[in-house]
């Protein structure tokens, strides 16, 4: 029981850890039709930011300035080198490799200022423990839970009720129509980039809290076990990618707790397990479990 | 006669390179020979996305798939059959492969194809992982070599030819430009018969080839598994040249290396996939080897702060898929083209619009599409 309610626990946690990153791929294919490979090594910029500066300015000042700073590098890697590649479907594929030489480039780069060590990002849950009944629960990871919970509600509002997701969506259903409308395509897409870029440095504080050691080089590659999550919800739907995350956190959580009783799929399978469920809703549903349903039009 | 010339043409870079063994040492002859794997791995990922328009992030599980198939088949281990069937055993396992995965690679489309064989790699490098009976788990096996005929490409007894001492290097060479030559007719066969016309249709849209008489989802599959058909004869000749494979080599930046490369060379062209091959390959390894005489790096293991060669060589390849992507999106084949313009261009100033012989003349296969079905 105990198992249970840990596993279930972990996996919500994980889940809106992923639901972070998943949300900002979402928000960037929607706005440009871009699948960001770059977004391990936001996360990881957001994350070295604020284990470099939560000395001096504390971890709520770190945490400000290192969203802002990674929003505004998401921001301009959109609007210096991906906007001047174009905008019609084919260059969002263009665009989608020419993040992979982006994200190389940012890695290397913040890789080689890691180097082997592991870096605390002074947050304030340390590895505290809260008592809740029947199972003990890390505070970082009720932390997790809630923030994710505020930042996606924020995002969700911004969505429905700003004229920036008023415009987002405009562009997401119909480019040309919105363009024709008076929807600066070019700043709407520039935003949702800043957005995706806020939310994966949020994202890094969690993934490098307790009961991870801390922020290590390779701590961007976990950006990747969203790309399931938003697949499986369906790229352009952000309440999809929300789902999406919670199937793989949770998929997750308990293939690692009931690890004993996998065996027969060898150690570890919990890293690899998002990636088996994806295949599968792919198999019945090729376009994710909340894809709109399109007519082909020639 | 301008077929002839063609001919002709072709057949001076295959006396050179057939030439080269006889002039340069192991380590140029390992450098050639790694970009002729990859070259053979990156036409096959070049006929899916380039041709196809999928994006595949899995052809590292496909060269696993050949390597380690080769490795098995042929090693005391496994059924332990002669190595050169156990080549073509494992090229037809990758092809196998690849036709397992064809549920998902007939159906999902484009950018969601691609974070769908990223699954492959993952699940792959935990089963090679896993299977340690088979696959010699983390630490991997070593590669039997092959042998054809009697003639082994390993080290050897000392062959010479020309007072040029043969060893593994030279000898296996001769085997990668074998192969190589053999995927690039096929590949370019391929391209330019009905299978090519028909992938290029529908890669420009589905609709219009499915109305055409393309039959969409058989032709994604065929493409799937014709491209992990050539990953898996990479991976067999990757893995002869390293002797020995290991699960971590096969990790997903392997596959990102693929993709670099087809899209530095430029997509749809097969010759554009071997440029790009050549490049992906070749500058980290002569990166290390000139670290001292380039400026601003250090040389290898010369401690904290400098700039060691392989990270130079990382943000120089980084760099480089962003410039050609921004600055010339049709690759290093698209600049070739313009270049071969304005040299025809400059060569017959005043006539040379009208005359279809001074225009170059476009690839067949490099038709570049304007639309996307998204």
């Amino acid at each position: 029981m105990t198992g249970l309610i840990d596993s279930l626990f972990n996996g919500l946690a994980l889940g809106s850890v992923y639901a972070l990153i998943a949300l900002g791929f979402v928000t960037i294919f929607k706005a440009s039709g871009v699948l960001s490979f770059a977004h391990g090594s936001l996360l990881l910029l957001g994350g070295y930011l604020i284990a470099v500066l939560h000395d001096e300015l504390g971890f709520a000042g770190a945490l400000a300035l290192a969203v802002l700073v990674t929003a505004a590098v998401a921001g301009l890697v959109d609007r210096v080198v991906l906007q001047r590649i174009g905008a019609d479907p084919h260059a969002a594929h263009v665009a989608t490799i020419a993040t992979i030489g982006i994200d190389i480039v940012l890695v290397t780069d913040l890789a080689r200022r890691i180097g082997g060590d592991l870096l605390t990002l002074g947050d304030p849950w340390g590895d505290a423990v809260t008592d809740l009944g029947p199972a003990t629960v890390a505070d970082s990871r009720i932390a997790a839970i809630t923030v994710s919970a505020l930042a996606i509600g924020g995002a969700f509002a911004l969505f429905r009720f700003t004229p920036w997701g008023l415009s987002l969506r405009a562009a997401a259903e119909d480019a040309e129509a919105a363009a024709l409308m008076g929807v600066r395509l070019t700043r709407v897409r520039m935003l949702a980039w800043c957005l995706a870029g806020a939310l994966a440095a949020l994202a890094a504080v969690f993934l490098a809290a307790f009961p991870a050691p801390g922020l290590e080089r390779t701590t961007g590659q976990i950006a990747l076990k969203a790309f399931p999550a938003a697949i499986l919800g369906g790229m352009a739907s952000p309440v999809g990618a929300l789902v999406g995350s919670m199937v793989i956190g949770l998929t997750e959580a308990f293939t690692a707790g009931y690890q004993s009783d996998l065996h027969v799929l060898g150690e570890g399978f919990g890293d690899v397990a998002p990636y088996a469920v994806m295949v599968l809703v792919l198999l019945v549903r090729p376009a994710g479990l909340f894809a709109a349903k399109g007519a082909a039009r020639v | 006669m301008s077929d002839l010339l063609r001919r002709g043409r072709l057949l001076i870079p295959v006396l050179l390179l057939c030439a080269l063994p006889f002039y340069l040492d192991a380590f140029w002859l390992r450098i050639g020979l790694f970009s002729m794997a990859a070259a053979i791995g990156a036409v096959g990922l070049g006929l899916l996305s380039g041709t196809a328009g999928q994006l595949s992030l899995g052809h590292a599980f496909f060269l696993a798939v050949g390597a380690y198939g080769y490795v098995w088949l042929a090693g005391d281990d496994g059924p332990g059959l002669p190595p050169a069937v156990a080549l073509v055993l494992a090229v037809l396992l990758a092809g196998a492969a690849g036709g397992l995965f064809s549920p998902v690679a007939g159906r999902v489309k484009g950018i969601y194809l691609g974070v769908a064989t990223l699954a492959l790699v993952f699940l792959g490098h935990h089963v090679l992982l896993t299977a340690d009976s088979v696959t010699g788990g983390f630490n991997g096996s070593s590669v039997p070599p092959l042998e054809v005929g009697g003639f082994a490409f390993d080290q050897g007894d000392g062959l010479a030819v020309l007072g040029v001492p043969f060893g593994a290097e030279e000898r296996l060479w001769y085997l990668g430009l074998a192969l190589f030559a053999l995927t690039w007719f096929t590949a370019r066969g391929l391209l330019r018969g009905r299978p090519g016309r028909a992938l290029v249709a529908l890669r420009d849209s589905e609709t219009a080839a499915a109305v055409m008489g393309v039959h969409v989802a058989r032709y994604r599959s065929a493409a799937f598994v014709v491209s992990s058909m050539y990953a898996g004869l990479a991976g067999v000749l990757l893995a002869l040249a390293f002797r020995r494979v290991v699960p971590d080599y096969f990790s997903l930046a392997l596959s990102v290396d693929y993709l670099a490369m087809i899209v530095i060379g430029g997509l749809g062209s097969v010759a554009g996939a071997t440029a790009g091959a050549v490049f992906v390959t070749a500058l980290p390894l002569l990166m290390t080897r000139y670290a001292d005489q380039l400026p601003l790096v250090a040389a290898p293991g010369s401690g904290d702060g400098s700039l060691g060669p392989t990270e130079a060589a990382r943000y120089l390849y980084g760099a480089a898929i962003v410039v050609i992507l921004l600055f010339a999106p049709d690759g290093l084949t698209g600049l070739a083209r313009r270049a071969r313009a304005r040299l025809a261009r400059r060569r017959r100033p005043a006539s040379a619009p009208s005359d279809p012989g001074a225009a170059p003349r476009p690839p067949a296969t490099a038709v570049r599409a304007k639309e996307h079905t998204p």
